[in-house]
């Protein structure tokens, strides 16, 4: 057998795989939330961001795919070991379950598929730009030009149309809470996983996942909770009014 | 009559084991494989003899009760285990451990069995190292050693206070590894109900599948039991409650001798009984004894004061006061009738008048409380646990409770029984401890026997057996004794009667403990004899097992190990009765030291120590079965002769 | 005192269970719970019921055969202690207490309250020693174990093998028992020649026998009687890392020439 099949056929193989493909995850969580940010600064910083990131399409697919490989490894290990779980333990206990594990630990699948199900909204509401999920606006039509006069789409405007959509916001809000929840149990759990967490750690490392996943709900959920109460509410009202405005003129 | 030959090499006492391998047949490695070999349990006794007579190349079956080798009752022993090792440079050798161990016996064992032992035990702790066994180690990373009764050095090898769980994971590891590699065929939930006898040869054995209800005949070279002691007899005890005597019994009913039955050994440490529901006496390790005081309050009237209330001056450091050399460490038999004494004479600690205190107050005060929970602080714990008092901060209380059989199944010194082809190893056996055994070395025997003496004697036996002979289990002898299992499995599950086996066991175990405990008297055994023929035949016509006999059914099991405690119980008194001095664990009341003994006078022993007499005793009493529970059993006697040591009044003080 | 039970009855490996209820006679609070049992049983079988069957033995919390999930949580409210080491006085009169047996695919229910535990002896065989023959050892002193190794290997090798941290997982996960084992051998230096290869067939057998995989939930460390720590889990997933890198052994064919 070579290491891969090895690595699939055993359930300390998965988790291993699990492990590092959800560090990945969590790795690609930071920075996007860090781009993410940016929002905060002049909506230049955003759309230049942006900008940049489409002008390197190889970088842009490169990464794309390798998240689409990460994701499908990661889901088709929970997929697989969570089924095998369920059948090693088929019947539930009457007089209560689960005595001594923290709950976070207990939904992770949840947590997970929840997950996954905004993920793929995600990408048809920003990624794809589907109309149908964002109470019908195109973003395609959000267009603004950048200090050097370069033509780019207005993701500034994108994102503050898009959370000023309640339910939009909210369905964001309850994904942002459930990776919080995943986070704060994956990544300590995947230190014990990978083998890197003993007495001395353990403790460390529990805190340390508290702290990150916390932070990341945070910044993560400071986006919609700003727009909601009104930032960048003035500037997509001057842009209904004049839709093909460059951000120059709207200062 | 049984013949009964010992077998005991020829020469100087120390050259006997070396010369007896030599001169040992051998069987070479390509006909080891045409031998079967059955061996009953997987304590240390039985998972060591499989493993290694598999290494070997033996074909080895191996049957247990539990549902798993490891569950074997070698796993609750606490202590230690003793080897001649002298890594403590306190003057210890393989003479000093002999020395002690028949002294120890009162002088009742075989010198030679005994030597031997000592020898094997420091190969015993290499060979433990090798496997694993975490035991306690020194800073260096060298082992680490602490003292135990009955000894002046200290040559106890230990793991925390599960030395007995640890060896056992060991020799369970090595039966394991041979499971693994097809060596030996392991039978878990398999109670051998019966042995079968074939042209006066142990051949085989019927077993019962205890979770599928299953009868099955085995046949095999040679049938090794290794199934462990009967000290459950007294219902009560520090044994496991699946304990039992049924494979010795059933051999021995099959024409086994039975090696001294009546010595039993009380131990002092336990903790005290609470009520009529207890189903389990609780062994506090006689490590103990290294830190703790045992006394009680001098006056009668201070018993029921709180302990902390009772100044130092009126405290009765009982063992100290009458064993000034050993102290606290005085052997279990002299500890615990020193504990009865002082309970008769109403100086009793506790609800019940039965306890005495172990205190700890002096050692705190010395070591500090936290040196003190990293040695013991398992064994605190579980007295809390139990009795929900704090061992730290006041005096545990402990009474003796049943706690080892030195007697057995009779076997020379080859460990074969009298019925050819029937090797006994363990507890099970009689061979080695004499009238009472020393703390951590009934560890030691399971271990010498089941790694390094039979695996060598076997031959002697198997030399003389045409490979591949063994009988077909289709022969009359097979089921014969197929079809007397069945009959009592149906007679007991479609009798009529009224009664639990749990509560016949009950009942025998307060006569047996009345009787034939801790002193023993001519009327009392008596006695007991007749309360417990009239006990076998209530069980015959009362017991009631509810359930099928297929599948589970642990009533059922009960019974049938119920049965067979309730003969046993009357062979014990009847040797008890017929041995008429005292010696270690069997003390009877009209043999013992007096004011007007000049032993006493010279302060060599008290008075109320055990009184032997060697020009009448001073053997073995083998008891053969007679046909019939009913019947009076034969007394055979195997004279013990002492070459090396002169048996003498043994002297603690 | 007195209590009512509602126990998992169930008459053999394939009838159907259910729950029944009963009701304790008069109960000493210094009984132990399987002492409670006993009585209860006693009772039942004066009344001509079937009484109920569950594991037990040393009955001191070391054999590992006792069993129960009370109340939900594997031998019982304390931590730390066996089924057999809880007393009554842990619980109040008047209380209705459940008891059912271990639940995992890999421990089969027998009857009531008594599981099959062979799997983990499976797991044993599997790798769970270290080959030595008899008569082949060094003196044991010919080998030095630092202190801390030796401890450490002792707490790992406390396990009773009682299955607790099985019926506790909600995966039915066997990370604890097989990762103590794999522990207690591999922090010896007499554990090093077959360290890789014994975890690997360890683990290797422990996914066979039908147990879960390990999601940290910790519920097994908290029920453990002798409370074996998470940390042996981690240190078996790293030993096990360098298992699966290095792969099977190479096959060495034939010996030399005489
Ligand atoms: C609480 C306690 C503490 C002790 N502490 C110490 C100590 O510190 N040091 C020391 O040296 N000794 C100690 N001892 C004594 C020592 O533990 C035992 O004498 C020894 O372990 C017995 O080992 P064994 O292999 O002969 O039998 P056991 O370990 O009792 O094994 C018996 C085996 O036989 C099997 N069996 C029995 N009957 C049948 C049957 N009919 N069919 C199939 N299988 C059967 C059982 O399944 C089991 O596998 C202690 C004993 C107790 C009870
Ligand atoms: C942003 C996306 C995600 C991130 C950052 C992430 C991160 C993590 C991390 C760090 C772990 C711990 C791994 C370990 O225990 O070794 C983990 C475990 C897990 N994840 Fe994810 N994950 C993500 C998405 C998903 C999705 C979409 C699913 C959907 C099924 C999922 C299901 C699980 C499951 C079932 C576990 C196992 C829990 C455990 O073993 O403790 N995750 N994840
Ligand atoms: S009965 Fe032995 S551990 Fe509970």
């Amino acid at each position: 057998m070579n290491l891969l099949q090895r690595v699939w056929r055993s359930s300390l193989g998965k988790k291993y795989l699990m492990a590092l493909t959800g560090l990945a995850l969590f790795g690609f969580v930071v920075g996007h939330l860090v781009g993410n940010l940016q929002v905060f600064g002049n909506p230049e910083l955003i759309n230049s961001y942006a900008h940049f990131l489409k002008s390197k399409p190889g970088l842009l697919w490169g990464a794309r795919l390798g998240l689409l490989a990460t994701v499908a490894v990661h889901v088709g290990a929970a997929l697989t070991l969570s089924a095998a779980n369920k059948a090693a333990r088929p019947v539930a206990y009457a007089g209560g379950s689960a005595y001594g594990s923290s709950w976070r630990s207990r939904y992770m699948l949840v947590s997970g598929l929840v997950i996954m199900a905004f993920v793929v909204y995600h990408l048809l509401h920003y990624t794809v730009q589907l109309p149908a999920v964002n109470g019908g606006l195109d973003f395609h039509s959000l267009t603004t030009r950048l200090a050097d006069g370069t033509q780019v789409q207005d993701v500034y405007a994108m994102m503050i149309h898009g959370f000023q959509v309640g339910w939009v916001s909210l369905f964001y809000l309850i994904a942002q809470a459930l990776l919080f929840i995943h986070l704060g149990h994956g990544l300590s759990s995947m230190f014990q996983s990978l083998g890197l967490r003993n007495h001395v750690w353990g403790p460390r490392i529990a805190a340390f996942a508290q702290v990150a996943s916390f932070a990341v709900f945070l910044g993560y959920a400071s986006i919609p909770v700003a727009v909601l109460t009104g930032m960048g509410g003035d500037y997509v009202k001057n842009l209904k009014k004049a839709p093909t405005t460059t951000i120059e003129t709207l200062r | 009559m049984a013949t009964l030959n010992s077998q005991i090499p020829a020469g100087p006492l120390s050259d006997k084991w070396e010369k007896h391998k030599f001169s040992s047949k051998l069987i070479n490695p390509a006909n080891k494989r045409k031998y079967k070999v059955i061996v009953v349990g997987a304590g240390l006794a039985g998972a060591s003899a499989s493993a290694t007579l598999a290494e070997l190349g033996y074909e080895v079956h191996n049957f247990v009760f539990h549902d798993s080798p490891r569950r074997a009752h070698s796993v609750a022993a606490q202590g230690g285990i003793n080897a001649a090792k002298n890594y403590q440079n306190d003057g210890d050798s393989v003479h000093r451990l002999f020395y002690d161990t028949i002294k120890g016996g009162d002088y009742r064992a075989r010198e030679a069995n005994v030597h031997r032992l000592a020898e094997v035990s420091v190969n015993i702790i290499d060979q433990c190292a090798a496997q694993g066994v975490p035991f306690a180690r020194e800073y260096g990373g060298l082992l680490d050693n602490r003292s135990f009764g009955g000894a002046q050095v200290s040559r106890t090898f230990y793991a925390r206070g599960q030395t007995g769980q640890q060896l056992l994971l060991g020799a369970y590891s090595a039966l394991n590894k041979m499971i693994g590699a097809g060596g030996v065929k392991s039978y878990t939930h398999s109670e051998m109900l019966d042995l079968v006898v074939v042209d006066g040869h142990a051949k085989g054995i019927i077993v019962r599948n205890l979770q599928t209800g299953e009868i099955t005949r085995h046949s095999a070279d040679a049938v090794v039991l290794a199934t462990g002691g009967y000290g459950n007899v007294y219902n009560l005890s520090t044994y496991a409650r699946g304990s039992n005597v049924t494979a010795s019994w059933r051999a021995y009913k099959r024409g086994a001798c039975f090696g001294n039955p009546c010595y039993t050994q009380i131990h002092p440490t336990c903790i005290p009984v609470s009520g009529d529901y207890q189903s389990k006496l609780t062994l506090m390790s006689e490590s103990l004894r290294n830190d703790g005081r045992i006394w009680v309050p001098k006056r009668k009237e201070d018993c029921k004061k709180n302990p902390a209330d009772i100044a130092e001056g009126d405290r009765d450091y009982y063992l100290e006061r009458m064993y000034s050399a050993f102290g606290n460490l005085a052997p279990r038999d002299v500890a615990s009738r020193a504990a009865k004494y002082v309970c008769d004479e109403g100086r009793g600690i506790g609800d019940t008048g039965l306890g005495v205190y172990l205190d700890f107050g002096d050692s705190i005060r010395r070591l500090g409380e936290g040196k003190v929970r990293e040695r013991y602080g398992n064994l605190f714990s579980m007295y809390h646990e139990i009795t929900n008092e704090d061992a730290y901060k006041t005096p545990m209380r402990i009474y003796p409770a049943v706690h080892y059989t030195m007697g057995g199944l009779w076997v020379d010194y080859n460990l074969m029984s009298n019925i050819p082809g029937l090797f006994v190893l363990g507890e099970a056996n009689f061979s080695d401890h004499g009238a009472n055994r020393l703390g951590a070395s009934a560890l030691m025997q399971g271990l010498s026997d089941g790694y390094f003496v039979l695996p060598s004697t076997i031959t002697t036996y198997l030399a003389n057996v045409k490979a591949g002979g063994r009988p077909a289990t289709d022969r009359g002898e097979f089921k014969q004794a197929e079809e007397e299992v069945r009959n009592f499995t149906r007679r007991v599950t479609s009798n009529n009667g009224k009664r639990t086996p749990d509560s016949f066991h009950k009942q025998l175990g307060k006569i047996m403990w009345d009787y034939c405990g801790m002193a023993r008297t001519e009327t009392g055994l008596q006695k007991a004899i007749q309360l417990i023929g009239d006990l076998r035949e209530e069980f015959r016509t009362n017991v009631k097992v509810l359930g099928e006999p297929d599948g589970l059914n642990q009533p059922l099991e009960k019974a049938g190990r119920v049965a067979d405690f309730i003969e046993l119980g009357e062979l014990m008194c009847r040797d008890a009765l017929m041995r008429e001095e005292s010696c270690g664990g069997h003390f009877r009341e009209e043999y013992q030291y007096t004011p007007n003994d000049p032993e006493v006078q010279q302060g060599v022993v008290n008075t109320g120590d055990v009184k032997r007499r060697d020009d009448q005793f001073a053997f073995v009493a083998a008891w053969e079965y007679a046909g019939a529970p009913d019947k009076a059993p034969i007394l055979n006697k195997e004279p013990l002769i002492y070459e090396e040591v002169k048996m003498s009044t043994r002297s603690y003080k | 005192m007195k209590v009512s039970l509602k126990v998992w009855r169930q008459k053999n490996a394939n009838a159907a269970g259910e729950f029944k209820t009963y009701a304790s006679p008069e109960l000493n609070p210094n009984m132990s719970f399987l002492e409670m049992l006993d009585v209860v049983n006693e009772e039942l079988s004066n009344r001509g019921e079937d009484p109920i069957a569950f594991d037990h033995d040393c009955r001191e919390g070391i054999c590992g055969t006792c069993s129960l999930v009370i109340d939900g949580k594997p031998h019982g409210p304390h931590k730390g202690v066996a089924t057999c080491q809880t007393y009554m006085r842990s619980f109040s009169n008047g209380d209705q207490i459940v008891i059912e047996p271990w639940r995992a695919k890999a421990f089969p229910i027998v009857k009531d309250l008594v599981c099959d535990r062979k799997s983990f002896d499976r797991i044993q065989q599997a790798g769970g020693f270290i080959s030595v023959r008899t008569g082949s050892a060094p003196d044991a002193n010919s080998i030095p174990v630092p202190k801390e190794n030796a401890d450490l290997a002792m707490d790992a090798a406390q396990c009773i093998g009682c299955g607790a941290c099985v019926a506790a997982c909600k995966n039915a996960s066997a990370m604890l028992f097989v990762s103590a084992k794999v522990s207690h051998l591999g922090l010896m230096p007499q554990g090093q020649p077959e360290r890789y290869k014994r975890v690997k067939a360890m683990v290797d057998q422990m996914d066979t026998e039908g147990f879960g995989a390990c999601t940290v939930t910790g519920s097994c460390e908290a029920v453990c009687p002798k409370e074996i720590s998470l940390d042996f889990i981690a240190r078996m997933n790293r030993d096990y890392a360098v298992a699966l890198i290095q792969g099977d052994p190479k096959q060495v064919v034939g010996g030399g020439a005489g």
